[in-house]
């Protein structure tokens, strides 16, 4: 490789991660010093270093379950999103089919549909289906922008499959759902890691809704952390110490799916 | 061509459903309430198109509509090339790459309202990086103060928080492109910018296109960030589309005129997508037309 275009890379990588990395050093930074030190002084690090903000939130139920509340919702949510849309998007993929480019579309404006729209419906949707906070109400209300989203990475990844190896599949015997799992699904392994971690990620961060569909049982820990606007002003440290709370299961789960994008497709290795 | 095989409907039946179920039957409760007036849960009088024709006439959602183009042209602008340089300069191998990959995604997973928090008091010139480092180097930064300011501020922060979405779907369409196409290129002696304009952005159009598409929409629906940081202010500066329908529909409960906007807005993102859509297949297609793939 050319060196100095190399150089010249590895510094625009740099300051892009040092822009990236400075506000969330911020929040971490924050989330170490006490309240009084976050107004009063100003420090690139913390002068007297606290574990309290975080011994709230691992004491206190109301906390913690907000944390476990989001991940069942999302972890139910993502396996219903991949579950419908892996066979949704071979049929695109493959086939041409009766009205299959409207559908397609179709699919994709429910992606483009603000949440603000839908809050009110869905509040009377789901108080009378009886689903009011609970984590399905809120797993199902989040497939209406992941599904579209998983269908599409997914037709994606999987149009970059020659048609070929299905055929050869058909060929060599194989029936459809024996070919789908032990053939196709291990090919696009790729793509299947990618829409995981953006179904995952659409549905940890989305407040709107999750606030709207929740209020005690299945409460979500962003609905939770709005609290910390008290009559006492901003508690800055415990939502400092929440949001750095937050960033933690996405970062396991993108450490998992490093290696699917990393490893790109398996083109022609079959 | 693929083939025409109608039983396909019943891949895609579970994604209908799906989709049905949370999609129209809400949006029906919201065009039902659009010809009407909802005087209390039983008495309603049908209106017609009265609502439609309030909500059209309405400067400040005029006024909305053209700070949500400007904002959203503007994050494509920013976030498109800054992506796909980035993709670019990302290491493709080794612990490095793993490392990049999760410092680059961080941003992604911080729920909205945290982002929003994130950049208040980063922002702050009293407790914040940003704000107090430029106040050091002499600005008047004031981003609740400045009009200009807070809409700066409120593009760093969508550019900070989701320029990786555009990185990282071109990383991983840039790792999908075959060695032999670079060796190819090698042995015809094709220069860097060569490489990137005939092998590396064809073979990015897909990711690309569900980069901007997404971006856009999401930048069409910006709401809780923003609200977050600036509150819609200083004035309106920062009011954008989600921000003014859930001021009408939640803070002054007018459900009629909220439902008769929420479907014009609707109808807006529609329109915009599918002309975007059309557009970026068209490109597409005419830069694919020398390849076999695509």
């Amino acid at each position: 490789m050319d060196e100095r275009r190399f150089k010249k890379r590895t510094i625009f990588l740099i300051l892009y991660l040092v822009f990236a990395i400075l506000p969330v050093y911020w929040m971490i930074n924050m989330s170490f010093k006490t309240n009084e030190e976050i107004l009063s002084t100003f420090s690139l690090w913390p002068q007297h270093f606290t574990w309290a903000h975080y011994k709230t939130i691992f004491t206190d139920e109301s906390w913690y379950s907000g944390y476990i509340n989001s991940m069942i919702y999302v972890a139910i949510n993502t396996v219903i999103s991949l579950a419908v849309a892996l066979p949704a998007a071979y049929a695109f993929s493959r086939y041409s089919f009766l009205g299959d480019k409207h559908v397609f579309f179709w699919l994709l404006t429910n992606r483009m549909t603000p949440p603000a729209v839908f809050l009110l419906p869905f509040f009377q949707l789901y108080t009378t289906l009886g689903l009011m906070d609970t984590h399905v109400a809120v797993a199902l209300a989040h497939l209406l922008f992941n599904v579209p989203l998983a269908v599409w990475i997914l037709e994606g990844f999987m149009s970059g499959i020659p048609r070929e190896i299905d055929e050869t599949a058909y060929i060599d015997g194989y029936s459809f759902p024996r070919f789908f799992l032990t053939i196709f699904v291990p090919l696009i392994k790729a793509g299947i890691g990618v829409a995981a971690f953006f179904c995952f990620m659409f549905s940890w961060v989305e407040l709107l809704m999750a606030r709207t569909l929740t209020s005690v049982d299945a409460k979500p820990i962003v609905a939770v952390m709005t609290r910390t606007v008290s009559a006492s002003g901003m508690d800055w440290g415990v939502l400092a110490a929440a949001g750095v709370l937050t960033i933690v299961p996405g970062a396991i789960v993108i450490w998992f799916v490093r290696h699917y994008i990393a490893k790109g497709f398996a083109m022609g290795r079959v | 061509m693929k083939p025409v095989n109608q039983k396909a409907w019943l891949l895609i039946l579970p994604v209908v459903l799906c989709v049905a179920f949370s999609a129209i039957l809400p949006l029906m409760t919201v065009v039902n309430y659009s010809v009407q007036d909802i005087i209390s849960p039983e008495r309603r009088v049908f209106v017609g198109t009265e609502w439609f024709k309030a909500v059209m006439r309405d400067d400040d959602l005029q006024g909305a509509l053209l700070r949500q183009m400007g904002f959203s042209i503007s994050v494509l602008l920013v976030e498109i090339p800054l992506g796909i340089a980035l993709a670019l300069s990302m290491p493709a191998k080794g612990w490095k790459s793993s490392a990049v990959l999760v410092l680059v995604a961080i941003s992604l997973l911080i729920p909205w309202n945290v982002v929003g928090t994130i950049w208040q008091i980063y922002g702050r010139t009293d407790i914040g990086l940003l704000g107090a480092t430029l106040a050091k180097l002499g600005f008047e930064y004031s981003y609740t103060g400045n009009a200009t300011h807070a809409w700066l501020t409120v593009l760093l922060m969508d550019v900070w928080h989701w320029t990786p979405l555009v990185a990282l779907l071109c990383y991983a369409g840039l790792r999908a492109i075959p060695d032999a196409y670079y060796q190819a290129a090698s042995i015809d002696g094709a220069s860097k910018f060569a490489v990137f304009r005939y092998i590396q952005l064809p073979k990015l159009r897909g990711v690309l296109m569900i980069a901007v598409l997404l971006r856009f929409m999401d930048s069409f629906m910006i709401y809780t960030e923003p609200f977050v940081l600036t509150g819609g202010g200083p004035g309106n500066a920062t009011t954008f589309l989600s921000q003014y329908l859930t001021q009408k529909a939640v803070g002054q409960f007018d459900l009629g005129p909220a439902a008769a906007f929420s479907l014009i807005y609707f109808l807006i993102i529609l329109l915009l997508c599918f002309i975007l859509y059309n557009w970026m297949q068209r490109v597409g297609t005419r830069d694919n037309s020398g390849g076999n793939h695509g």
